[in-house]
């Protein structure tokens, strides 16, 4: 059978069409987010708030397991998200605190909160008892597991895509002049501040629930490498942002559909597929 | 004389353009602006004089509103700063923005008009910052990448970004730095036309005193209070400027030919 065939093929699964729409709207959101993150070099923030989803999923699967959810009904509560989510939003909420109120620099603040959710993660991790199902499983927590995408989630992450690309969109203005010139933008009635804890905020949540599909250590990448390489071809903001959501959008099917066709973890190679447009873009900057 | 200073003050009476009141910022342990006080008319040209680290960008801080005293307020047109942005047009001393976002000079002066980041400049917006550009001497300058500006071309667009929203209160932080001799002859005469149109008050800072005493209708002499306010000739005496700057006779402080005793 040929390649095309093999992937109409795929794509009739149910799973498949699952990670698929997870994949374009987890893309959209992250090369959204990623081009502000890129240009305010906040490129460890996904890293430490990827961390901190990983410590909520640990609370969240602590508390589903001594709650009694695990074994009962209510399959839509009984998600880890729905506490790693808000645990992910406070971390960065903390950060934008702690960047804006001290004179610690945002790598400090993120470095503490990150090794604080960690630890929070493994320490209820270790308290669930091994032979309880509780959903998730360490190992696609840390490097993804888009192909196994279940119903619950794709709620949250649709309901959190919508919210988050418009905020994204009606605040893009706003944003881009703030990131450009923060003292410059206040001048013109920009609230930069609320504008910095709302991003951070927003990171935070759109981490959290796409970190858990793209996996927490391969987050950071790919928040990242679409909007760095949409830079390199980009000579203004809106080029740069439609670009990192087509890079976005574009790799992660190509990397959902190679990973089904070749049998690779799906993490590895969508983010190795970005690489490969990265590569291209630095050989192919516009200067 | 300016052409501001023949015509009659508009609006007499009237609530100043520029109020500031008892205002005093300190940074750390040093007592940056100490009580200052003083309200400015519409229509005037006002030159802020003083040595370096008196304190001039933090007062143009407080007044736009980035700067919180400790004590003290200021208003511009009798509203907060924040709340009046379109009537203002100012230029910064340090060009602070970010050198690696990807943004062309028409960009920059658009935010002027639209005070939000364009995402897509429309025609009638390219216009007027392509005309706000000639103006300044910089239609050259218009798709040039903002990173690649030298100093001086970078200080054209900024003033071309204050003017394009035909503000009423321009302020203007040292923008005379980096540009060459004949420009910042332009720019005086750019806002003296400027000026004799539409009626704006300026607030200038500048170090250049012979520019002060020759283009504007008033004068603050700052050094963390006030030395002076008022005719440049009056508060612009070599006395009151050795009193602010500490020292005279570095050649750069010019002689003044009349010392008027003003009611
Ligand atoms: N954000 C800040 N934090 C701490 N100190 C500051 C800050 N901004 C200004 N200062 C200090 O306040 C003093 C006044 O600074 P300001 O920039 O207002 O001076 P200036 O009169 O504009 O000087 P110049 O002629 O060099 O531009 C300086 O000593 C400066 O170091
Ligand atoms: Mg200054």
């Amino acid at each position: 059978m040929t390649l095309v065939g093999e992937l109409v093929e795929a794509f009739a699964f149910g799973f498949m069409q699952r990670a698929l729409l997870a994949g374009l709207l987890i893309a959209c959101m992250c090369a959204l987010l990623g081009v502000f993150v890129v240009q305010r070099r906040l490129s460890f923030l996904g890293d430490g708030l990827a961390h901190a989803a990983f410590g909520g999923m640990g609370i969240g699967a602590f508390v589903i397991v001594v709650s009694g959810l695990s074994s009962e009904g209510a399959a839509l509560l009984r998600n880890p998200l729905w506490i790693a989510v808000p645990f992910a939003l406070l971390t960065g909420l903390g950060i934008a605190w702690v960047r804006d109120r001290t004179e610690l620099s945002s790598d400090t603040a993120i470095g503490v909160f990150f090794a604080v959710a960690v630890a929070l993660g493994v320490l209820f991790f270790s308290r669930i008892p091994p032979d309880v199902n509780i959903g998730v499983n360490v190992m696609d927590l840390l490097f993804g597991s888009i192909l196994a995408v279940r119903g619950t989630e794709l709620i949250i992450i649709t309901l959190v895509a919508v919210g988050s690309i418009t905020l994204l969109l009606t605040l893009w203005g706003r944003l881009a002049y703030a990131t450009f010139d923060d003292e410059l933008a206040r001048t013109d009635g920009v609230r930069s501040r609320l504008l910095e804890y709302l991003l951070f905020g927003l990171a935070a949540v759109i981490i959290a629930v796409s970190a858990t599909v793209v996996g927490i250590i391969l987050m950071a990448a790919y928040l990242v490498i679409p909007a760095a390489a949409a830079r390199l071809w980009a000579r203004s903001m809106i080029a740069m942002t439609v670009i990192a959501v087509i890079i976005g959008t574009t790799t992660t099917a190509l990397g959902v559909a190679g990973s089904y066709l070749f049998d690779l973890p799906t993490g590895s190679a969508i983010i190795l597929t970005q690489a490969l447009v990265f590569v291209i873009a630095a050989f192919t900057q516009r200067r | 004389m300016s052409v501001a200073a023949r015509r009659p003050a508009r609006q007499a009476g009237a609530l100043p353009v520029v109020h500031v009141h008892h205002v005093s910022v300190r940074f750390g342990d040093a007592q940056v602006l100490d009580r200052v006080s003083f309200d400015l008319e519409a229509g005037q040209f006002l030159a802020i004089v003083g040595p370096n680290g008196a304190g001039k960008s933090t007062l143009v801080k407080v007044a736009l509103g980035l700067v919180t005293p400790d004590s003290g307020h200021a208003a511009l047109f009798g509203r907060h700063a924040g709340d009046v942005p379109e009537r203002i047009g100012y230029v910064p001393q340090l060009k602070t923005f970010d050198r690696t976002f990807p943004a062309t000079a028409v960009e920059l002066v658009v935010t002027g008009l639209r005070r939000r980041w364009p995402a897509r400049v429309r025609p009638p917006e390219r216009n007027r910052a392509l005309e706000a550009l000639a103006e300044v001497g910089a239609a050259a300058l218009a798709d040039r990448a903002l990173s690649r500006l030298s100093g001086g071309e970078l200080q054209r667009v900024y003033l071309a970004r204050a003017l394009v929203r035909e503000p009423a209160l321009v302020l203007l932080d040292e923008p005379a730095t980096g540009v060459d001799y004949l420009a910042e002859h332009d720019l005086s005469l750019l806002l003296e036309r400027y000026q004799a149109r539409t009626g704006a008050t300026v607030v200038m800072v500048t170090h250049d005193l012979a520019a002060a005493r020759y283009h504007a209708t008033r004068a603050l002499v700052l050094n963390s209070r006030v030395h002076g306010f008022g005719l440049p000739a009056d508060v612009m005496c070599e006395a009151c400027l050795q009193e602010a700057y500490g020292h005279v006779g570095h050649g750069h402080v010019p002689h003044t030919h009349a010392r008027r005793v003003h009611s």
